[in-house]
């Protein structure tokens, strides 16, 4: 990390206490994010990457969830510890969050403008009598957010359903939402997953505007290598659980080095390139209520070796701040 | 083999308690000659499945013809459409829900047999185990359930259900949209095996630029249910000429490092196909738009150099002349 991180996950693990037995959802996650920085994180259906935020604002209902081990700090406070008092005054100010499918977060029956200025003003409800918003101010405040994500016409977009507005309308009025707390950090799981490549297009430019204009520090999770490519510092490739390679998108993209991630790349069609041969990835994700003993990736990787069957070191190279899980990398590496 | 004439779709659907008539398709002219692989892409709602649904029968036109393979296929009768069946078949983007769950593999894959063929017991098991070979599943899955297969385990029976009674043409509709990418790489490669393989061709609906340059050697652009760019895939993706395609192909992020964070993507939203815009259905988001041209006269396809054509004035010789 070039400088000190905002959020910084810790050998997280957690596990689903679920009818058919343990589920090893997270195994090791260690991950950061520095201020004015953007990580992505990607990976495949179902290796966990919104399990591994969901937490950071106590989203995990427990049971079935249940941390084993680790610690999620934001600026220091870990937020698998603090008191739902503590969470109330972050959620939503210091840190926000967004999600693929804005409808499910977004209430029918209250128009975009009633629903902002009901989460401006809850914002402030650790504020002393005279810092608080009245509720024309907060009206205020949401129409200049909706300015911000431009949203054209916001004085009478406000007053509209959100029914009445298109899916990418949607998205940037949940955007303006989360940001009328002014975060730090943004965390937007799939946030252009649902959207079309003219729309997700606008969102991904008004997301990289947000992170160059207001330091704010984001984590982009999608299963789109392009859209991390595009917009983020750094990227986290996740399988089965682990974050199995971290480093920024030129050495991550530009030099694979876990034989995961090298697959990954070699298994999606290049849009601006004329075809070339693909390969996919043989086999299927471990069945994680029973894991591997070793590397989760051991059945599928080309260059398993014996050693393999023994859990894979985690190897920095600090200088680069580059992370592979991999017994190929036991002796360290170089980035040349 | 297949071509469609101004064939155009109308839905009658209800708008805040009006009738209204959602014109899904209009006047799409698509030419698919025989081993072609064309790929049909668009955004969401542009009406890429109601072209593909209407081709089989499986939605009816409301203008317009299609023509298979010399024939006019637009209103056919029961015997014609069974043939139709036979000869033309369609793959479907979730192939979790095409199967039947209760069904075993063998049970799917022999349906379309036993409905068109005399082929039963030993012979039609054969057969089926023939076919999972083709698509690259060993015999033990013939007894297999649904729920016990991958994704992409799925989608390689729905395909070898569906190339079953030795189609000529077979329709792909976002075929590898629910599978994840490792597993879209397998199916692509095999698509484009079989094709060759099995002389077959290929009308294949995505919305993923990609995969359709990655699949087919024509691309239609499709945007508000018409069709704005037609041509070879290599020299429309290499040159784009219609501003749609242009702006299209420039949103989509790569997967490779050193590309600006930040671009001017195109303006606006796609306007809703029951208001529809005066003149080119594009012009509410174009730049080059021409004020009194583009947003009030409707435009036809020109044809330009190699095959290609384009749905837009720019291309129109005379009026640059006027413009300049
Ligand atoms: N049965 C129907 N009744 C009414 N409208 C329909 C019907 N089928 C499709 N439409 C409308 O026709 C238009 C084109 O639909 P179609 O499903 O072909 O789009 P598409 O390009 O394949 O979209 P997607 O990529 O989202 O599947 C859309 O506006 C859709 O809402
Ligand atoms: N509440 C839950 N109970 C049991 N298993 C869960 C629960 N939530 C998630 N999982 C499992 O954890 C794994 C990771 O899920 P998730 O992080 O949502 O994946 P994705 O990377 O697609 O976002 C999946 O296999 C999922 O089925
Ligand atoms: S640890 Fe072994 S099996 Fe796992 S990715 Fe590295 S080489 Fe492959
Ligand atoms: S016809 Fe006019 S508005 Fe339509 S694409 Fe061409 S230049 Fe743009
Ligand atoms: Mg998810
Ligand atoms: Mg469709």
């Amino acid at each position: 990390m070039t400088n000190t991180p905002v959020l910084d996950i810790r050998d997280y693990r957690l596990n689903f206490n679920t009818f058919d037995g343990v589920y090893h959802a997270l195994d090791g996650v260690n991950l950061s994010v520095g201020k004015g920085e953007s990580l992505g994180i990607v990976g495949e259906t179902g290796c966990g990457k919104s399990v591994t935020v969901r937490n950071v604002l106590g989203l995990l209902p427990s049971p079935p969830a249940e941390v084993i081990s680790g610690e999620i700090l934001y600026n220091g406070l870990d937020m698998l510890k603090v008191t739902p008092e503590q969470m109330k005054k972050i959620r939503g100010i210091e840190i926000a969050m967004i999600f693929q499918d804005p409808m499910t977060y977004l209430n029918p029956v209250f128009t975009i403008g009633t629903q902002m200025t009901d989460v401006i003003l809850a914002h402030q409800k650790a504020l002393a009598k005279g810092e608080k918003k009245s509720r024309k101010e907060a009206r205020a405040h949401a129409v200049d957010m909706l300015r911000k994500v431009h949203l054209p016409n916001p004085e009478t977009q406000i007053d509209r359903y959100p029914h009445e507005l298109s899916g990418g309308m949607r998205q940037r009025v949940l955007i303006a939402m989360a940001l009328s707390g002014s975060p730090k950090l943004l965390i937007a799981d799939e946030p252009t997953t649902a959207l079309d490549v003219t729309i997700q297009a606008q969102i991904l430019d008004l997301i990289a505007e947000l992170v160059d204009d207001m330091g704010l520090s984001v984590i982009l999770i999608t299963h789109d290598l392009g859209v991390v490519a595009k917009i983020c510092d750094n990227v986290a490739v996740m399988y089965a659980g682990q974050v199995v390679e971290y480093g920024t998108i030129e050495e991550v993209f530009g030099r694979p080095k876990h034989p995961y991630t090298e697959g990954l790349l070699k298994s999606i069609p290049h849009p601006g390139r004329p075809p070339e041969e693909l390969f996919g990835i043989p086999g299927f994700l471990p069945n994680l209520l029973n894991p591997p003993v070793g590397c989760r990736f051991q059945a599928r990787c080309s260059k398993a070796m014996e050693i393999c069957g023994t859990p894979a070191p985690n190897r920095n190279n600090a200088a680069h701040d580059r992370t592979v899980l991999c017994h190929l990398y036991s002796e360290g590496f170089d980035d040349a | 083999m297949l071509e469609t004439r101004d064939l155009s779709v109308g839905f009658k659907i209800n708008s805040g308690g009006k009738k209204a008539v959602l014109m899904a398709v209009n006047k799409v002219n698509l030419n698919i000659r025989k081993g072609d692989a064309l790929g049909l892409v668009g955004e969401s709602g542009s009406g890429k499945s109601t072209v593909g649904r209407t081709i089989l029968h499986l939605n009816k036109s409301t203008g317009g013809s299609v023509i298979f393979d010399g024939q006019d296929i637009t209103s056919l009768n029961r015997t014609d459409e069974k043939i139709l069946r036979r000869r033309a078949q369609m793959v479907f983007q979730d192939p979790h829900s095409a199967l039947n769950p209760r069904m075993t593999i063998l049970r799917s894959v022999a349906e379309p047999l036993i409905l068109h063929t005399k082929l039963r017991g030993p012979e039609l098991r054969e057969k089926v185990g023939t076919l999972l070979e083709i698509v690259g599943l060993q015999k033990q899955f013939l007894y297999r359930y649904p729920h016990e297969l991958s994704g992409g385990q799925k989608q390689r029976v729905c395909i070898a259900r569906a190339i079953a009674l030795n189609p000529e043409l077979l329709v792909l509709d976002e075929p590898t949209s629910a599978l994840d990418v490792s597993v879209q790489a397998q199916i692509l490669e095999f698509l484009k095996s079989i094709q060759k393989e099995l002389d077959l061709t290929y009308l294949f609906i995505s919305h993923n630029l990609a995969v359709i340059r990655y699949v087919c050697n024509r691309v239609a652009v499709m945007y508000l249910g018409q069709i704005v760019e037609q041509g070879e895939t290599e020299d429309v993706f290499n040159n784009p000429k219609h501003p749609y395609t242009k702006a299209l192909l420039e949103a989509v992020p790569l997967p490779e490092p050193g590309q600006p964070r930040r671009g001017k993507p195109l303006v606006g939203d796609i306007p809703s196909p029951l208001d529809l815009p005066r003149g080119c259905f594009f012009n509410t988001r174009c730049e080059k738009a021409m004020a009194g041209i583009c947003d009030s006269r409707s435009v036809p396809n020109y044809l330009v150099e190699n095959n290609r054509a384009v749905r837009c004035f720019l291309y129109n010789k005379d009026l640059q002349l006027e413009q300049a």
